[in-house]
């Protein structure tokens, strides 16, 4: 990694805090909520980069997380998918109690690594709610014309737990799914052989989802010879998203 | 500063050791890396201070274990809003190395360096005096390789990315330069406490 250090950094856009309106609140899946957000002064983001959704009580207390964009950086809104954590503090309060036209304090866009410029080759290995930094990407590229510059691979427990199933396997996604069959493919885990034919020259490839998928699957693209420079991951816990 | 977002309320009982804006994540240790995790041996790691030093010093894993021995018991705080409270790690101070390594008049901050290449900088002051670690245990067991085992640094008064994994490298410099994430957007310090999360904080 140490000669891609740089790579996408510097140049990667960055913004300060701002005030979100609330275009749309959807649930097209269980527990999650899909948000369309119109950031006053936003600064165009980076397929991949994340925004910090800040919750102010009364007496001044503060929670903040960080969420990926969905939405491709020539969207006129900013779309998050987030996750429903039953403990969750920032969460739950953005699944349960969100309605249009309420106002949210965010900050974005940030992350200058797990970006795709949307001109060079990439592999895209997603597990769960990982998939939320791709689908940024994947429309990015659709906008560009250049969805032959991706292939992607989604892995979930079941179709019905995988956000943006629908849009994604219109981008060519293969979908592995854990806990049942889809198509000829057995319900099981993602395998190097999955991942072999998906492995191009000069791709990047991008990893996201939990800490354990994030490591199972970078260590399979290692062990295949993927070139481990060459590998990006962005791993989430049931409780964070870096370090 | 807006007003208060609708209808949060916020966790109402509140450590006084959480910094701002930080959740107590209990037992869990969450792993967050932005590569794949390498395997190291024990056998072939070692610690090398260089740069701005009198006497550059490499230590291999055996050596290392000869120095005095230190220990860290306290909180760590990551960027991304957790902390975990009463952690254990056992180790070598980083001032047991500089001593050795005799950083000159000139040293004022740090580069610390994987084996991975992952880098992360620091004002040389806030690597001495009992501030830092060079760290191979984790609650009286060797630590874990997600975790930045065989060896990492912990600098635990500064966000945790500053405390880089599967340390190799600690390179004393006359003028600071960005490590990984500080070219990523990330601050330059990282004090939990003024909440230096990203550049400009």
């Amino acid at each position: 990694m140490s000669e891609g250090l740089g790579l996408g950094g510097p140049e990667a856009p960055r913004g300060g805090w701002r005030t979100a309106t609330v275009s749309r609140v959807r649930r097209p899946i269980q527990r999650s909520v899909e948000l369309r957000l119109d950031v006053h002064d936003r600064i165009d983001h980076m397929a991949g980069q994340h925004y910090v959704v800040r919750l102010t009580a009364e007496d001044g207390y503060t929670a903040q997380r960080s969420y990926s964009v969905a939405s491709a950086p020539g969207d006129p809104l900013v779309e998050l998918f987030v996750e429903r954590l039953d403990d969750g503090e920032v969460s739950t309060y953005l699944a349960d109690v969100v309605e249009p036209g309420d106002e949210l304090e965010v900050r974005g866009p940030i992350g200058g690594w797990f970006v795709w410029d949307g001109d060079t080759p990439a592999l895209l290995v997603a597990g769960g709610f990982g998939v939320v930094p791709f689908v940024g990407m994947i429309r990015h590229a659709r906008a560009l014309g250049r969805l032959d510059l991706l292939r992607v691979v989604v892995s979930s427990r079941t179709l019905a737990e995988l956000p943006y199933a629908d849009e994604l396997m219109d981008a060519g996604a293969l979908v592995i799914l854990t806990r049942e069959a889809h198509g000829i493919r057995p319900a099981g885990r993602l395998t190097a052989p999955d991942l072999l034919p998906l492995w191009e020259p000069g791709q990047t490839a991008y990893v996201c989802g939990s800490a354990s998928f994030a490591e199972a699957a970078s260590q399979l693209l290692v062990g295949m010879g993927f070139p481990a420079d060459g590998v990006r991951v962005e791993r989430f816990g049931p409780t964070g998203a870096l370090a | 500063m807006p007003g208060p977002t609708r209808g949060f309320l916020g966790r109402r009982a509140r450590d006084p050791r959480l910094p701002p804006g930080q959740y107590d994540v209990g037992r869990d240790w969450p792993v967050l890396t932005a590569e794949p995790t390498p395997r190291i041996a024990p056998e072939t790691w070692s610690i090398t201070v260089d740069g701005k030093v009198e006497t550059p010093t490499t230590w291999t894993w055996d050596e290392a274990h000869a120095l005095p021995p230190s220990e860290y018991r306290g909180d760590i705080h990551c960027v991304t809003t957790w902390s975990k409270f009463d952690t254990q790690f056992g180790g070598v101070s980083v001032d047991t190395l500089l001593e050795a390594a005799r950083p000159t008049a000139e040293a004022h901050f740090v580069m610390a360096t994987s084996k991975t290449g992952y880098t992360t900088n620091l004002p040389l002051e806030h690597v001495t005096g009992g501030k830092a670690w060079v760290v191979w245990e984790f609650d009286g067991k060797p630590l874990p390789i997600e975790h930045g085992g065989p060896v990492r640094l912990l600098v635990p008064h500064l966000y945790f990315w500053k405390s880089a994994k599967w340390i190799s490298r600690l390179t004393l410099l006359t003028r600071d330069q960005q490590g990984f994430w500080e070219q990523n957007g990330y601050h330059d310090l990282g004090d939990p406490w003024r909440q230096q999360r990203y550049q400009g904080d």
